[in-house]
């Protein structure tokens, strides 16, 4: 049982997840580098799969160094890049370094990349890929194939509460549950009042029985960033008057501080609804704000009495 | 016959439904609205990249597919039974049926014929016997042990 698994289990404590950030060279001390930065204050960490569709160091790699450097890898998969058989494989060929955590995705289509002009494959979706990968825990390949020795794993996904149709999306995460995800992290998102009606349709429709919900803030410095991921990032919408607000806030260090006290609204929120399990966390600052907000928040193996008192962390 | 239905097909439904002749035809239970005119043919609902004003990550001018189903699903010109499918779970594509009617693969059962592994159901062991592979060619489920390339 994977280490995420068991917190989520033992529903001691809220935890907290992140985003590792793209590796594209350096060796494994790059890795080492944002391992160490990130390891007290997380409980698990997404190896991305070619985010946004830009081509890095591979997920499976990322995963397995991760582990190697002492931090629980949640290995993303994505459906955009490989057919069926291959994504199958990776899968295998991780859990043999004991990788677990599996978080499934469809994928930011190629048109979000740097390569537009790549193939697209989706052969399977993200929801099928959810059952083919409990599959393989269960002992068999989707060909019907059997694994003697079948691989642990803990299996989910991601959704987007924010983005239409809204009133689809508890369905949608009802489907991917009961297709075999154990947790969802949503997708990053700016409209509270969305998140609460998902979260709360999720505990309505049973979701969250089987599954723990898990959204994501993002960790900003400036307005612009805002205005980028408004405009630029596929499936995300900020409101106006949120952007100018931070805008509005003075100088740049008033506008950095503005965009962290958003964050921490955000997440204070998110954590106050019943049914989320915890949090993810992006970065796009690196200054030290990471730290900053599990502080604040008072979550995550550094800063969460529970944690602290069940001696399950040195920090 | 085989041959004249797919081309039949194509005629009547390309105009209508924009049809890709994936030969798995599942348009009643998704508004029919086809959900391989989705640029990722996604057939579980949409992605997560769908835009604030309902439209296409891909495709910024086109409606999202599953915005387009998930409406018209509710609509009181469909039997009810196909609005209760819309959240079903379908599986995965198969490719070999490209191409083929939907509407021979419907009669025949072809078109809902998934890997046993689909079904949640292990192989103890694959069939030994010499040939099965040639017995049934569109199951490489049964192809015996040792055969994979």
């Amino acid at each position: 049982m994977s280490r995420l698994s068991a917190l989520l289990d033992s529903r001691q404590r809220q935890v907290v997840t992140a985003e590792f950030p793209s590796i594209d060279g350096g060796g494994l001390v790059a890795v080492e580098k944002a391992a160490d930065e990130l390891r007290p204050f997380v409980d698990a960490v997404n190896a991305t799969d070619n985010p946004a569709a830009h081509a890095h160091a591979s997920n499976t790699s990322i995963a397995i160094a991760m582990s190697q450097f002492g931090l629980e890898p949640i290995m993303q998969v994505v459906c955009r890049d490989k057919n069926r058989i291959a994504m199958q494989a990776d899968i295998m060929g991780a859990s043999l370094f004991g990788i677990e955590n599996i978080a499934c995705l469809t994928g930011d289509d190629v048109t979000a990349g740097d390569e537009p002009e790549a193939r697209r494959v989706f052969d399977l979706d993200s929801t099928q890929l959810v059952k083919v990968a409990s599959g393989l825990a269960e002992g068999h390949y989707l060909s019907g194939r059997a694994i003697k020795q079948p691989p642990e794993l803990f299996v989910g996904a991601v959704e987007n509460p924010f983005a239409p149709p809204l009133d689809y999306r508890v369905l949608r995460a009802l489907k991917k549950a009961e297709a075999g995800a154990r947790f969802l992290q949503l997708q990053i998102g700016y409209y509270p009042e969305r998140l609460e009606a998902f979260v709360r349709g999720c505990v309505e429709a049973g979701v969250t029985r089987t599954t723990a919900l898990l959204p994501t803030v993002v960790l900003t410095k400036s307005a612009k960033a805002l205005s980028f991921m408004d405009e630029s990032v596929p499936g995300i919408s900020i409101p106006a008057d949120m952007i100018a607000r931070v805008a509005g806030a003075g100088d740049k260090d008033a506008i950095a501080e503005e965009s962290y006290q958003l964050t921490l609204e955000l997440s204070r929120h998110a954590l106050s609804l019943p049914g989320v399990s915890g949090i993810h966390l992006t970065d796009f600052r690196h200054d030290g704000s990471l730290e900053r907000l599990v502080r604040d928040l008072g979550i995550g193996p550094a800063y969460d009495p529970v944690a602290t008192a069940a001696g399950t962390t040195t920090a | 016959m085989p041959k004249l239905l797919p081309l039949l097909e194509d005629v009547v439904k390309k105009p209508v439904w924009d049809c890709r002749m994936c030969g798995q035809c599942v348009l009643h239970s998704t508004g029919m609205t086809c959900p391989m005119t989705c640029p990722k043919t996604l057939r579980n609902g949409p992605c997560g990249g769908v835009r604030e004003d309902g439209h296409c990550e891909v495709i910024p001018e086109m409606r999202c597919v599953w915005v387009k189903a998930e409406e018209r699903s509710h609509s009181p010109v469909n039997p009810r039974h196909w609005e209760e499918e819309f959240n079903d779970l379908r599986p995965p594509v198969d490719n070999r049926l490209k191409g083929t009617s939907s509407w021979i693969n419907l009669v025949t059962g072809r078109d809902r014929r998934t890997p046993a592994g689909w079904q949640g159901v292990a192989r103890e062991r694959f069939s030994t016997v010499p040939g099965a592979s040639m017995v049934e060619v569109d199951e490489p489920t049964t192809l015996p042990e040792g055969f994979h390339s």
